[in-house]
């Protein structure tokens, strides 16, 4: 009944209606983010499906869709700060990584090796990134408005499985096709002798790239894989503490 | 159910027998059933292991002066073979050949001078608290030790190295630099050695002793990671070579990380623990 009680509950009224207003700010923020994300792959599809449909051919399929591609997976690294500042509960490891790999391979890899572009492998790994992209986006906007279909939560977690792998395959194709420009051309590279003394060579960076995959893949997709398993199946899976 | 027996790891005399233990025990469980038998041991004081004798197991951890020694030898030893110009790493027309800069031969004396003052202070200076590493942490750490000397040594050794743009004047900068840096740390190392008689459990404040290398304990909480920056910031200004800013700076960070820690530890167990104090950068960091 003293003063003093009450400025307190008030106070605590004044930050649960700040973390309130956050909380109510950041989904909305999240909602318009995975629409727009979704509608931008959704163009995507269209484009390369009328594309394909019209020429008969993917050649030149790529540079039609190239700006979009590159708008929409560049914007995707707002995912990375939405970890960081805590509004998604993702590890920011995980999601840079992922993120930073897609980056790499759109802008470092296709982006800058002109004669690669007409390559099947590129529209393959580009094909299975818009139909994972637009699963997992609309599967987040459904989940922020709390109407999640079920068959998009299957979609979700199964569609992976076949996708990932073929993903994967895209890029590395992609990658070794690149190989003998990237070594004629020299380019990305620093020799000796420099006043910096030291040296990189794209070629055999872009090859220990590759290998890097061998580690990193299966870390990815078994970590899918136990999600897929918690959330269809209900399994609790305790992971190794050491 | 099965049971678990614990034998003494020197003399291999059975020292507990553990009847009804599930199959999915943790060591954690076992640890704290044994307790109850050997009251003096508590979990924390205990390590455990498979007996390579009756298991094809191999030891799941080193001691902590086996691993330092490990992790510096390496550096030490690597970096020999790329000054000396070992078959293999250059063209072989510059096979056991040395560098024409003066500056080379006195990176690789500083170089080498650093992971020996290391080694010998494993051996003779430094008091270890926690026993063991586990070999996941050592892999880590070699790699990343082994692996930033042979880039650097790589630069530094090679033919077309470029020697620093201002020449003398830098290198003998550097060169005052690192020592004093060297010095400072070793002062600290000893400091930090003399607080804590052998076999006490007690933990103090340091303070600055007689030895003016030690007047930072006023101003820094972790002068060894201040010093040992300065240190690495010589020898990045002697040698102008980016593999060794870059190792300067991600052991700047991972200090930085430990002196935090340390900081805060400090600030926790002492009331009085001085208020100028910053953790690795005075004032700054």
């Amino acid at each position: 009944m003293a003063s003093g009680e009450e400025d307190g509950t008030v106070e605590e009224k004044e930050t649960n209606n700040k973390k309130r207003t956050k909380g109510t700010i950041a989904t909305a923020w999240l909602t318009f983010y995975n629409i727009a994300m979704t509608a931008g792959w959704l163009v995507l599809a269209v484009a390369m499906v009328r594309y394909y449909l019209q020429k008969g051919t993917h050649k030149g399929l790529y540079r039609n869709i190239a700006r979009t591609l590159k708008f929409f997976q560049t914007f995707a690294l707002l995912e990375v700060g939405h970890c960081a500042i805590g509004i998604v509960r993702t590890s920011v490891i995980v999601t840079g990584v992922q993120v930073c790999s897609r980056i790499f391979m759109v802008w470092f890899v296709t982006n800058s090796i002109r004669q690669i572009q007409n390559e099947e492998s590129v529209i393959l790994f580009v094909v299975v990134w818009t139909i994972t992209e637009i699963t997992r986006y609309s599967f987040y906007t459904f989940n922020l408005l709390n109407h999640l279909p079920y068959f998009i939560k299957w979609a979700r977690y199964n569609m992976f499985i076949v996708m990932y792998p073929l993903g994967v395959i895209g890029e590395l194709l992609t990658i070794h096709a690149s190989l003998p420009y990237v070594r004629r051309s020299g380019m990305y590279s620093l020799r000796l002798p420099n006043k910096y003394n030291v040296s990189f060579d794209y070629y055999y960076f872009l090859i220990i790239v590759m290998l890097s995959y061998i580690p990193l893949f299966p870390q990815l997709y078994f970590h899918m894989l136990r999600q897929r398993r918690r959330v269809l199946h209900g399994e609790i899976i305790v992971e190794k503490d050491e | 159910m099965g049971h678990v027996e614990i034998l003494d790891a020197k003399t291999k005399d059975k020292l507990c027998f553990l009847d009804k233990v599930e199959p999915n025990a943790t060591i954690g469980e076992i640890k704290s059933m044994f307790h109850k038998s050997h009251p003096q041991w508590y979990p924390a004081r205990q390590s455990i292991r498979l007996d390579p004798t009756r298991y094809n197991a191999s030891v799941l951890s080193l001691s902590l002066s086996q691993v330092f020694l490990t992790e510096y030898a390496g550096p030490l030893l690597i970096y020999l073979m790329f000054y000396f110009r070992v078959p293999f790493i250059y063209a072989p027309k510059y096979d056991f050949t040395t560098s024409k800069h003066w500056v080379v031969h006195l990176a690789c004396m500083c170089h080498s001078f650093h992971y020996v003052k290391r080694l010998l202070e494993t051996l003779f200076v430094h008091r270890f608290s926690h026993g063991t590493m586990p070999l996941r942490n050592i892999f880590k750490n070699c790699t990343y030790y082994w692996g930033f000397a042979a880039w650097m040594a790589y630069y530094i050794n090679h033919p077309l190295y470029t020697p620093p743009i201002y020449g003398e004047q830098q290198i003998r900068l550097a060169l005052i630099v690192f020592l004093f840096c060297q010095i400072g740390n070793f002062s600290i190392h000893i400091a930090l050695r003399n607080l804590r008689p052998p076999g006490s459990k007690t933990r103090k404040i340091p303070y600055p002793t007689k030895n003016p290398f030690t007047w930072i304990f006023l101003l820094v909480s972790c002068p060894n990671y201040t010093y040992e920056l300065g240190s690495w910031l010589g020898f990045t200004l002697m040698t102008q070579c980016l593999p060794v800013a870059a190792f300067t700076l991600v052991g700047f960070i991972q200090m930085t990380v430990w002196a935090k820690g340390k900081h805060r530890s400090y600030l926790k167990e002492f009331r009085d623990y001085p208020t100028l104090r910053s953790p690795i950068l005075p004032f700054i960091l």
